[in-house]
């Protein structure tokens, strides 16, 4: 592996960084991708990318994107469940990094659910 | 399945539910453009009889979560091109997964995001197993080993998001010379 020597620099840049934040699981938002064979064939990975993307560029510190397996909905894959502290699970359906970038803006950052995107509205209409 | 990386994604995470500690993944391409993708894992393994099953996409009951599409999807898409998928796997000692693609085929998908791939599995997988990538093809070859990373890393998670970023990237930057104008 080429870069190594270049994974050290990185390391020092995270280390500073994990021991500024306050590590305090309360605080911690989690977010969930559906990631088994029919989330994966509907697009889970950009999805799960774009989540992780996201997050550094926002410098968004506190929030863990994690996997999970199918859940029986595969119609509605890319699936994806955001917990923020002290709130109810939001669950998301039908998925894109376009999708992600609003959800991280709207919901994440700034708190409020984007209800277009979660499945009780999908569900509704359908 | 829209290209083979996403189904090296499905597949190989059968080999984390598995158990395994270490998950080799080798991809090699041959002057004859044939492709082989190859998951070795140190897993519980399967009996005879699962590993029959498991190549079947309907002879499941549903409430055994093990058995699934991925493999037969993968299967699929190989004999498409005129090749196939072989299995071997020991209750106990792991389990070896055999793809074989003919990549000059026009039915044959195309790699897709490999890097992608594996960022997605180590960052989800950020304590065990260890990963280790290796492609090969007549331009040349490389390895990418996630135990050599840990030890860089030495106790700083694999999937902070500056090193999942630096993975995508170191990933992507060694594979594109090896698979560039050959697969890709």
């Amino acid at each position: 592996m080429k870069s190594l020597a270049e994974l050290e620099a990185i390391r020092q840049k995270t280390l500073e960084r994990i021991n500024l934040r306050k590590d305090d699981e309360n605080e911690r938002v989690r977010v969930v991708v559906g990631m088994a064979t029919c989330g994966i064939a509907a697009g889970a990975r950009p999805v799960m990318l774009s989540f992780m993307e996201e997050a550094q560029k926002r410098g968004l510190s506190h929030v863990t994107v994690s996997q999970t397996g199918c859940i029986g909905m595969c119609r509605l894959e890319p699936m994806v469940d955001v917990y923020l502290p002290g709130k109810e699970k939001v669950t998301y359906v039908h998925m894109n990094p376009e999708k992600v970038a609003r959800v991280v803006a709207e919901h994440i950052v700034n708190g409020r659910p984007v209800q277009e995107y979660t499945i009780g509205a999908t569900e509704d209409k359908e | 399945m829209r290209d083979l990386s996403l189904h090296i994604l499905d597949l190989t995470q059968n080999s984390v539910r598995a158990n395994a500690t270490l998950v080799q993944l080798d991809i090699t391409v041959d002057e004859r453009k044939w492709i082989t993708i190859r998951i070795t894992d140190d897993g519980c393994g399967m009996d005879a009889e699962l590993k029959e099953r498991v190549l079947s996409p309907f002879a499941t009951t549903r409430t055994t979560r093990k058995v699934g599409l991925g493999i037969p999807l993968m299967a699929q898409n190989a004999r498409l091109t005129g090749g196939d998928v072989t299995l071997e796997s020991e209750v106990g000692k792991g389990t070896v997964l055999t793809v074989m693609l003919d990549g000059g085929s026009i039915d044959c998908l195309p790699l897709g995001d490999l890097a992608g791939t594996m960022t997605t599995l180590i960052s989800a997988n950020p304590d065990k197993p260890d990963f280790v990538l290796t492609c090969k093809s007549v331009k040349g070859e490389m390895l990418f080993d996630t135990r050599q990373v840990r030890q860089v890393l030495s106790g700083v998670s694999l999937n902070e998001p500056e090193i999942t970023a630096w993975m995508l990237s170191a990933i992507q930057e060694e594979i594109e010379p090896i698979f560039g104008g050959v697969i890709l």
